[in-house]
């Protein structure tokens, strides 16, 4: 007799108040709906991409100038270039691609596309931010402390990162270790919740195969996390003892072994590339799809190749360290074991060209972004198989051409899948629909100087230039005009790119201030988040009209149907 | 075998950096070898996907097909390719053991001299074993950020740090072994070519990383003998 007043009540709540928790700016730091903790991670996420692309703004044109006063920071010192170069890599990778592309849009995603009100976790999601955002103020305050940020390279190697009177930098490097640590227990936090919610709150008839890819993907991604990190966390824990306390857990001198700490962050270092790649991958699938009205080639097989991606990226660490003095012998397990994985990721590659393959293609903002995402990261992919060759790694090892090959996989992920998800769930995300005209302009304004930016820097790494040099002037050898001109021509492509962001931003302020509402499904797509509001409110849908899943994500195009597309959720 | 190898080495990059090794041409030839490889992959992949783009534009009137990849007659579109990419990294790694085990494993026997290249905060010592030919030896020659060493004769060099890793790098020879403190690594090269070449420091050592520079003189037969004999310490 209660129950259907206790009901009522329930759905009342929902359709009056946007929140249960505390009202006004208190909501956003204390909520714990999914999508504001999204929202949190995503803003986060951009605020530290600023800085992180100042910072790359600061050294490129210290090598483009070298002496120069650069303009907003004046004259960069040796030590300031390897602190920018060291936050730069840290800050893009655990401050901008994790935030963004796992925690912002797997917060967003998961629940609304599995068909759940909220993560099965909302308070340890709440948690996972917090921490978070103390990790991001750590972070900050390491570059402002006396002595400087720390400036011994994103890969932190110990002796130099554990010994201040050889990094000159106490304060900083402490923190930097403490920075790191905090936002991998932020990850662990937020992991849980994606798989959880992934196994436990499905919506009725949506089986394991009906999830979208992009859900597997990123809790793929942080299973590989949760695995991988425990052993670098035990390690950051020493290296921090090595710091304060001084003990010599990296000291050769106390018994220590510095290359221990190589093992422990590169077993971690290197599925934390899957880590940001599954998730930019599972969006390119999202929209390829979508725009091409295509079904997904072999759905099965896409999750077969990151499950054997996955497994086969705890095997393939030591390449990082062919010639770190590690024995000979052991390199020669790992070429195999690197250039194995090339197998899995160019399938996926393959299953983007057989998914376009009979489509009905509108190259809107998202597919672009999308298509520039699999065009520009085979390129990362097929210069990985020189540096895989331990043969070859011996030349390349730390110099540029390893710099432009993984920026050649990590700005597609970060960057271009990052706006590939942003523009495509924009709508939904925020209820107004992006203008086209000014998003191709900064598609194309950002694409063509990414490339230009690089090309250069893979020329000046076959020529031996190496990484974290802050002045090539005392190598007669890097000296020359021909050398110098590309990279200023690379630095003045940089400044292209960073003032095309303006356009983005225009664009976004533009978006905001217009009238105009974008309906619920502005693409035509299936998935389940499109069958809500947009945005969606508390809850995500009406309590009592929760979706029903009847098929998987991407039946586009099916025949003998009038539209071209059957949302997962549609009775047949 | 060794002949099929032998196609492998070839130098094909020297405007971007010289050629100074016995064994940068194996380097060379490896870097080569895959560049064609992945480079024809790249090119195929790059000009269907375009392909597919152009040709599968959206037009009124005309649908996608409904094609889900589960059938064989699909499947075989990327089980075929993805066995040929297995096919050619097996080709790679033969041809990148190969240049790994005569570079980091296969030390010559006998090498003509041992030097002993000492990494520190942030300059390269150089110890040269002098006219006995014996490290360790009162004649021993030390040098700061400048290695002399003859044209065609092999050598040893052990590696070491005093604090930090370093990583010793000479482009022209293709040789690059990080430096680690409280060990010795042993490595070898072979100078072809003379010439005043640099050394750069590849792995990160601190404030002074990037002038952690110095250069190696290869010299011929005569003039090496000559700064031998120039730079013997006095003897006691």
């Amino acid at each position: 007799m209660v129950e259907p007043a206790v009901d009522l009540t329930h759905g009342h709540a929902h359709d009056d108040h946007a929140d249960h928790g505390p009202q006004g700016w208190l909501k956003y730091l204390w909520s714990t709906d999914h999508k504001v903790i999204a929202m949190q991670y995503l803003f986060t996420g951009i605020f530290m991409a600023l800085i992180g692309g100042f910072m790359a703004y600061v050294f490129r044109m210290q090598l483009a100038f070298p002496g120069m006063p650069v303009p907003g920071f004046g004259i960069v010192s040796p030590g300031e270039y390897n602190a920018l170069v060291t936050n730069h890599g840290t800050i893009m990778i655990f401050w901008v691609a994790m935030p963004v592309l796992l925690a912002a849009f797997g917060n967003f995603l998961i629940p609304l596309m599995v068909g759940a009100d909220d993560m099965v976790f909302p308070k340890i999601n709440r948690l996972s931010f917090q921490v978070f955002f103390v990790s991001t103020i750590v972070i900050l305050a390491s570059l402002v402390v006396e002595g400087g940020g720390f400036a011994g390279a994103w890969t932190a190697y110990p002796p130099l990162s554990a010994d201040s009177t050889y990094n000159l930098t106490p304060l900083g490097s402490t923190l930097w270790v403490i920075g790191v640590g905090l936002e991998f227990v932020a990850f662990l936090l937020g992991g849980i919740n994606f798989i959880t919610t992934l196994m436990n709150s499905r919506a009725p008839g949506m089986r394991a195969f009906d999830v979208p890819i992009v859900v597997w993907m990123i809790v793929v991604a942080s299973i590989l996390f949760m695995l991988s990190v425990g052993p670098l966390l035990a390690g950051a824990i020493m290296l921090i003892f090595d710091q304060t306390i001084g003990t010599g857990f990296y000291n050769p001198a106390t018994g220590g072994d510095p290359i221990l700490w190589q093992h422990l962050f590169w077993f971690f270092g290197h599925p934390e590339v899957y880590v940001v790649l599954l998730p930019a991958m599972g969006v390119v699938i999202e929209i390829i799809t979508t725009f091409a009205r295509k079904k997904l080639f072999a759905y099965r097989t896409v999750i077969f190749t990151i499950v054997a991606t996955g497994v086969l990226s705890f095997f393939v660490w030591a390449h990082h360290q062919f010639i770190a003095g590690i024995d000979p012998r052991m390199a020669n397990i790992f070429t195999v074991t690197t250039l194995l994985i090339s197998v899995p990721i160019a399938e996926l590659c393959f299953i983007y060209i057989a998914t376009l393959y009979g489509g009905s293609i509108t190259l809107s903002t998202p597919m672009l972004w999308a298509l520039a995402f699999v065009a520009e990261f085979l390129i990362g992919g097929v210069t990985g198989i020189f540096l895989g060759a331990a043969g070859a790694d011996i030349y390349f090892h730390d110099t540029y051409f390893v710099l432009a090959h993984f920026h050649y996989t990590f700005f597609p992920i970060a960057i271009i899948g990052t706006f590939a998800a942003l523009t495509y769930w924009f709508p939904k995300m925020f209820g107004k629909l992006l203008d086209e005209r000014l998003g191709k302009w900064h598609f194309w304004l950002t694409i063509i100087p990414f490339n230009m930016i690089f090309i250069p820097l893979f020329v000046l790494g076959m020529g031996g230039q190496h990484r974290r040099i802050y002045n090539y002037t005392h190598f007669p050898e890097l000296a020359g005009d021909g050398f110098q001109s590309m990279r200023i021509i690379a630095t003045l492509s940089l400044l292209v790119m960073l003032g095309a962001q303006f356009i983005f931003l225009y664009n976004c302020i533009k978006t905001a201030r217009s009238k105009k509402k974008a309906p619920r499904n502005p693409w035509k797509a299936n998935s389940l988040e499109w069958t809500t509001e947009s945005p969606p409110p508390h809850g995500n849908w009406h309590p009592d009209r929760m979706p029903v899943v009847y098929r998987g994500p991407y039946e586009y195009s099916v025949p003998g149907r009038e539209d071209d597309y059957w949302p997962q959720n549609e009775p047949k | 075998m060794n002949r099929f190898f032998e196609f492998f080495e070839f130098s094909w990059f020297d405007s971007l950096v010289e050629v100074g090794s016995s064994y940068a041409e194996q380097i060379d030839g490896l870097i080569l070898t895959v560049l064609i490889i992945v480079g024809i992959w790249f090119l195929a992949a790059e000009y269907i996907f375009l392909h597919f783009i152009l040709k599968f534009r959206a037009k009124p009137g005309r649908r996608g097909e409904y094609i889900d990849g589960k059938n064989k007659r699909h499947k075989r579109w990327i089980t075929i390719p993805h066995l040929c990419v297995l096919a050619f990294d097996v080709l790679i790694i033969l041809v990148s053991f190969r240049v790994w085990y005569n570079i980091k494993m296969d030390l010559p026997e006998d090498p003509d001299a041992v030097i002993r290249v000492i990494g520190q905060q942030w300059a390269w010592t150089f110890q040269h074993p002098g006219a006995d030919g014996e490290l360790d030896t009162p004649d021993d020659i030390f040098t700061v950020d400048e290695l002399h060493v003859e044209n065609e004769k092999t050598y040893h060099f052990e590696l070491q740090s005093t604090d930090v890793l370093h990583s010793f790098s000479v482009p022209v020879w293709r040789i690059k072994q990080d430096a680690i403190p409280g060990r010795t690594i042993t490595g070898w090269f072979e100078p072809t070519r003379t010439g005043r070449y640099d050394v750069q420091c590849a792995e990160i050592c601190g404030f002074g990383h990037g002038v952690m520079a110095a250069h190696v003189m290869v010299e011929d037969a005569e003039t090496h003998a000559a700064w031998v004999a120039a730079n013997t310490p006095a003897a006691q």
